[in-house]
């Protein structure tokens, strides 16, 4: 049943946020620290656990898959109730920033695929 | 009039689900028939959210009795949840498959991006740490930027900024890939795999990589979804702590 995936998803979701909180607290922050993070990687390892005991079938994943493909048209809503107004002084930095981190990373692709490939014909020998 | 106010009032939601479906569809037609798929209608979509927001005040268009429900829908609650929902796409196992070179690519792109938010922002004049982390974090995916920016507590309106920093990062992405290809040798699927890793913005790499050549998009895709989970983990916990660390 969906259900199913929609409730591991809230498990993970939930437990990831309880990580982030914990750790903001053991770290004098009151925030949360990277707990989306934490219950994405709870997400990913229990799907594979859940998948090879053969738990994980199709019906339950339709459950997340619903959840995964709303996250555009969520991320659309969300970006129609921001404080753009006052955003406005700072639309000169998006755009460098923006620019500049699109560029100087593209300009380091030659760069690590040689150091991979290197690697690679190193085991191939 | 009065009854469809209140029809809509009830269920904001449901009404929100109905705008944002619109945007969507409008989003795409144009990304196809006007842009020729130059730009992705994600992009074009989350800037039509942006031009919206510009109707309301400081809560966007949900300052409108009307829109109430998009604040609901774009909430950070549900915002999160779908992103979580997002890591079943990022497939742990094929990490191996991308090799030493993807790991590197992906932390490195990461870093990079979130250092160079920090010094342009720093020279903008951004001295407050939540502030910097969120642009930082805008400058890996618009994604990572919203995430990393509730969670600690930044301003609407930097994290605003944050997105737009993504949406520009995906845009400049998809326009740039095709015409600088050649220059930095991305022809193999080895270097399309580096390439997503070092990009991260999906939508972007995608579109860029199918306008370069469509056989590296599942390369470049494989390493770009593990991108904003990672940026996700990294922005708002370990380099928020070194940033704070530095900055007091």
């Amino acid at each position: 049943m969906k259900i199913y995936g929609v409730a591991l998803l809230a498990a993970c979701f939930l437990l990831g946020k309880l990580l982030g909180r914990l750790l903001g607290h053991i770290l004098d922050i009151n925030s949360d620290i990277g707990g989306v993070g934490f219950a994405m990687f709870l997400l990913m390892t229990s799907s594979i656990y859940l998948r090879k005991k053969k738990w994980l079938v199709l019906e339950t994943e339709k459950g997340i898959w619903f959840w995964s493909a709303m996250y555009i048209p969520i991320i659309v809503a969300m970006t129609s109730t921001l404080n753009v107004k006052a955003a406005l002084s700072g639309g000169v930095l998006a755009v460098i920033l923006g620019i500049c981190a699109t560029v100087v990373c593209m300009f380091m692709v030659p760069l690590i695929s040689k150091i991979g490939r290197e690697k690679n014909i190193d085991s191939q020998k | 009039m009065e009854i469809i106010d209140n029809v809509i009032g009830k269920n904001g939601l449901v009404f929100a689900f109905l705008c944002v479906g619109i945007i969507i569809l409008f989003s795409t037609w144009v990304s196809k028939y006007v842009t020729h798929k130059k730009i992705p209608g994600v992009a074009i979509a989350i800037i039509i959210g942006l031009s919206l927001a510009f109707l309301g005040n400081e809560k966007g268009i949900s300052n409108i009795p009307l829109f109430a429900g998009m604040a609901l829908l774009g909430g950070p609650m549900l915002r999160d949840f779908a992103v979580v929902a997002t890591a079943m796409s990022a497939d742990l196992s094929k990490i191996k498959q991308a090799g030493l070179a993807g790991l590197v690519s992906l932390i490195l792109g990461v870093s990079v991006s979130f250092i160079l938010g920090i010094l342009i922002g720093l020279s903008m004049g951004y001295t407050n740490t939540e502030s910097l982390t969120t642009i930082g974090a805008g400058a890996c995916t618009y994604i990572v930027g919203p995430v990393t920016g509730t969670a600690l507590g930044a301003s609407s309106d930097v994290i605003a900024i944050s997105v737009a920093t993504g949406v520009v990062k995906t845009i400049c992405t998809t326009i740039c890939t095709p015409l600088i290809a050649k220059k930095i040798q991305l022809d193999n699927p080895h270097a399309a795999i580096v390439f997503g890793g070092l990009l991260g913005t999906t939508s972007g790499v995608v579109a860029g990589l199918a306008a370069t050549d469509e056989e590296l998009v599942p390369y470049g895709a494989l390493t770009s979804t593990f991108y904003t989970g990672l940026g996700c983990l990294l922005c708002p916990s370990l380099f928020f702590v070194i940033l704070r660390s530095i900055l007091m």
